[in-house]
């Protein structure tokens, strides 16, 4: 990892420099006219920095290497399914006949991506059990609340003003009970039992006519199945509710287990997760959201539809929520989705659940030794949570420190302090694209920290980490106390 | 190929250990009325020649902007795109990592972040920018969502000339939150101070405006916004990151909020996405913005770092009470943006966009000289015009794709009051002999002649 210092791309800035090359403008688009009236012209020029092709190499590639991909290592980032993202999916979705194409062009002449979608949108809905998806949404957060808005539109749709609240067990993503609050339910929380699952006697307590809905996550976000899924499905459906499913822990059940089998009504997937999108450090991601039949015409607009030999976009949808972006969906990531699903066909999808859940599983069991597993008496799926609770109590050594000191051995540490259930919790998914050797060397150097946590020093170094990194632990209190949100000229 | 690393081999010592015999009793927790009985029926699995060739295959039944000569815009323009940003953008690192959360090893990542707040404060005027949102359309939602909860009232008035899809998008969210929307009609392409005055009252939490608005046309924000703040509402503009290289910064016109589509900004057209919204605010508002924001700090060295900071507006903290269920953000798209800025610097900026500015003039003049079209608005316009057509858009458009040329946008499809109005955008990247091409074919000319 680069550890130097970088000045921001402003520090570098020298008055003259220039890092682009126009055709120079042809005489005949000269006018003595101004080109907009001074009353709408800009008075004062942003102040961009000025700077050569070399500094912009330079210093995005410095700013890179002071990052950790993928590609760089093992990213055992537990809900986030950080999987190898397969190159060939860079290449075709760099081919000019989909990059250089714009939006509005006729269906006529864009056939080939209209297929594409087309043919996409039939895959995952195979995949899930779903009547139908739309790949419109950009994000996972994105799809939950268009998922929602479906909700909201079936239930006005019948009538039924009155459901107005979404229930969500303790477990949920902290996203489910802010999109239901963004799409304008209240929401009511579903406490989960012993064995790590929702609470089916306080499910059945909490429905009622004012249930608009159950959002949930299958498996959960302990990595545990919901193994009254079909129970929880029947109490929710006989109180008028509906179930959505919250695809981020997909990665552990394509092919063998699909969301709409299990009774759920809509869901969304997130292709950045288990159809190997890359994260691109935050996004662009995708969340493409199914249905049951019944709900389809609910669907967000532009739907890709196919009529006689053409595909076409449908606009025309009288009961559609409506639009919920601009165009019609991520389509670079949509490509990328698209070339892995059919890379993978049928039987690779099932190896992907069958070693994620394995290589989890297999992990789970290297560190129970050594740390507390949130449920030791069940098999997990793609993810399960340890808790450093034993090292906190007894060496001051908390999860957080962990997590840093995997920095320092050239790791991505795991999600941490999530599910809040659980007390210091690190959160794990290994994904399929690990192999056995990996896990056993990460496991070492868990252990090997839980050593060091046991002696002073150690644990004093711990509290240090990490100091392999281009800065150590920073300052977040100062951050949001004085918000410093841009480089301005006096800082430098 | 499976990108499978695991033998069969390690498989079986990997199910020993776990205390199972087989992968299948891994799965033994799901009832069995759920499991899925068959196998997945998908189209069979290719191998890495096969895929490219099927992909190529696809790619060859568009019509692409290689080929095709592009004069539509309506929200999605065909700028170059530097070839120096894919190659940065294909560091791994850059995208192949998630979003930062852990700091220490996300410098790269968040600094890029910093900096990009910073050129959208400075093209923008603004005081605070986020890290970006989906697109223009969402921004603009997002941004009337917020203006609702801050003034805590529930009305939310805009101009029909906004972009038909963006006011689609407004009107989704709004419906799912129970904000009210009234829609202003436009005179010569503009708002009119008299018609935003009297549609303004004590409920009106914010005016959104749209300059270049879906016609191109500039509309005169600083009196507008200065009769939303009289009655206590906010002013909201969307606009386009390139258009601010000649537009006055929206910020020195007394916008509160500002957002728009930046894929002007060194993005390609990609069909449609993705591309990115940019979000942008008062220091007043910066607790109430949705969004990822990078904030400048220091480690524990005293060295400058940065963090992604004011956490506590977000959905992983906050939970139900969180400003908006945002949590990513085009991160990749604004990269391209940050790389875009940085290479052409404030004076390509105006170059850019003085040229697209420059030819969308002359293309203008010379379609009015054919006799086949008149002005639909006299109002100044950046980069893109309506004009009145005798002949239906939909025959001339249609000529010109015979003659390998994506015609403008036909205004009929959500404004049938305009009659045969077709909206044309042109970029840097029309030559001279392009511009005469499409202009005669316009006019009724054939569409063989090259």
């Amino acid at each position: 990892m680069n550890r130097k210092d970088t000045p921001t791309i402003f520090e570098q800035s020298v008055p003259g420099r220039k890092g682009y090359s126009f055709p120079p403008l042809e005489e005949v688009f000269s006018s003595p006219e101004p080109l907009v009236p001074r009353e709408y012209a800009r008075s004062k020029a942003p102040e961009l920095p000025e700077v050569c092709e070399v500094d912009v190499i330079r210093h995005f590639t410095g700013l890179s290497r002071k990052n950790y991909g993928v590609d760089d290592g093992f990213y055992p980032l537990g809900s986030c399914t950080m999987k190898y993202n397969p190159k060939i999916n860079e290449n075709v979705c760099r081919l000019p006949g989909f990059t250089a194409l714009h939006p509005l062009q006729p269906a006529e002449s864009v056939q080939g991506a209209l297929e594409m979608l087309y043919e996409l949108a039939s895959m995952l809905a195979e995949i899930t059990g779903m009547e139908a998806l739309s790949l419109n949404p950009a994000a996972g957060a994105h799809g939950e609340l268009t998922g929602l808005y479906i909700i909201k539109a079936y239930h006005r749709k019948q009538g039924d003003h009155q459901r107005k609240v979404m229930l969500v067990p303790d477990s949920a993503h902290g996203t489910n009970p802010a999109s239901a609050t963004v799409a304008g339910f209240e929401t009511r929380e579903i406490p989960s039992n012993s064995r790590g699952n929702v609470d089916i006697a306080k499910l059945r307590e909490a429905v009622g006519p004012d249930t608009a809905g159950l959002m949930l996550t299958n498996p959960n976000t302990l990595g545990l199945f919901e193994e009254e899924i079909l129970e929880i499905a029947a109490i929710v459906h006989q109180a008028g509710g509906l179930l959505y499913y919250d695809g981020a822990n997909a990665n552990a059940i394509v092919g063998r287990v699909r969301p709409g089998d299990m009774g759920f009504d809509v869901l969304h997937l997130n292709l950045h997760k288990t159809f190997s999108t890359p994260h691109g450090g935050g996004g662009p991601g995708s969340g493409p959201v199914g249905v049951s039949k019944k709900l389809e015409p609910f669907l967000p607009t532009p739907v890709v539809c196919k009529k006689g030999d053409l595909y076409v976009l449908d606009e025309e949808r009288p009961d559609s929520i409506g639009r919920i972006r601009s165009f019609q969906g991520n389509f670079g990531v949509l490509i990328r989705a698209y070339a892995y699903l059919r890379t993978l066909g049928a039987e690779g999808l099932k190896e992907v659940s069958g070693n994620a859940v394995l290589n989890a599983n297999y992990l789970a069991s290297l560190l129970g030794k050594t740390f507390e597993l949130s449920h030791s008496d069940r098999l997990c799926k793609h993810e399960f949570v340890v808790s450093a609770k034993k090292q906190k109590d007894a060496h001051h050594v908390t999860a957080l420190d962990l997590a840093k000191g995997l920095i320092d051995q050239g790791y991505h540490p795991p999600t941490i302090y999530f599910p809040l259930i659980v007390e210091e919790a690190l959160m794990m998914e290994p994904t399929e694209t690990e192999g056995k050797e990996t896990l056993d060397r990460f496991a070492a150097v868990m252990e090997e920290l839980a050593r060091k946590a046991a002696s002073p020093e150690g644990a004093k170094g711990l509290h240090e980490a990490p100091r392999n990194t281009p800065v150590t632990r920073l300052d977040e209190t100062q951050a949001a106390r004085k918000p410093v949100l841009r480089w301005q000229r006096q800082n430098s | 190929m499976h990108y499978i690393p695991n033998t069969p081999e390690q498989q079986r010592e990997m199910l020993q250990r776990v205390g199972v015999s087989s992968v299948e009793d891994l799965f033994g927790d799901i009832p069995e009325k759920a499991l899925l009985q068959k196998s997945l029926e998908l189209p069979k699995s290719l191998s890495e020649p096969e895929l490219l060739c099927h992909m190529e295959h696809l790619a060859s039944q568009n019509e692409n902007l290689r080929d095709y000569t592009c004069f539509l815009g309506a929200g999605a323009y065909d700028h170059f795109v530097p070839l120096v940003i894919d190659h940065l953008l294909s560091r791994e690192e850059f995208f192949t990592s998630y979003t930062p959360y852990q700091p220490e090893m996300s410098q790269g990542t968040l600094q890029a972040i910093f900096e990009y707040q910073t050129m959208i404060c400075e093209l923008t005027g603004m005081e605070v920018s986020n890290a970006s949102m989906y697109d223009g359309a969402t921004a603009l939602a997002e941004a009337a969502v917020m203006a609702c909860s801050v003034q805590k009232r529930n009305k939310i008035l805009f101009p029909r000339s906004v972009d038909p899809q963006y006011r689609k998008v407004l009107a989704t969210y709004a419906t799912n939150r129970d904000i009210e929307l009234v829609e202003l009609p436009f005179e010569g392409g503009q708002v009119r101070e008299e018609t935003l005055e009297a549609a303004l009252d004590d409920h009106t939490a914010a005016v959104l405006l749209q300059s270049p608005n879906f016609f191109g046309v500039l509309e005169k924000i600083s009196p507008l916004a200065e009769l939303a703040h009289k009655k206590g509402a906010l002013c909201i503009v969307s606009t386009d990151l390139l258009a601010l290289g000649l537009l006055e910064a929206p910020g020195n016109q007394g916008a509160d909020l500002v957002t728009g589509n930046g894929q002007s900004a060194g993005n390609d057209l990609l069909f449609g996405g993705p591309h990115f919204g940019f979000f942008a605010a008062t220091q007043k508002l910066m607790r109430k913005m949705p969004g990822r924001i990078a904030g400048e700090t220091v480690d524990k060295k005293g060295r400058r770092g940065y963090v992604l900071t004011l956490q506590a507006r977000e959905q992983h903290i906050r939970r139900e009470k969180a400003t908006s269920n945002i949590c990513s953000n085009h991160n990749l798209n604004i990269i391209a943006a940050a790389i875009y800025c940085s290479l052409l610097g404030p004076r390509g900026f105006r170059e850019m966009a003085s040229q697209c500015q420059s030819k969308a003039l002359y293309t203008r003049k010379k379609l009015l000289e054919t006799g086949k079209f008149t002005p639909l608005f006299e109002a100044p316009f950046f980069r893109e015009f309506a004009l009145k057509s005798r002949e239906k858009i939909e025959d001339c458009n249609e000529r010109l794709r015979e003659g390998h040329i994506i015609g403008g946008y036909d205004l009929s499809r959500n404004y049938p009051e305009l009659g045969q109005a077709w909206l044309v955008a042109v970029t840097e990247k029309r030559s001279p002999e392009e511009i005469a091409r499409f202009v005669n074919i316009a006019a009724g000319g054939d569409s063989h002649e090259s």
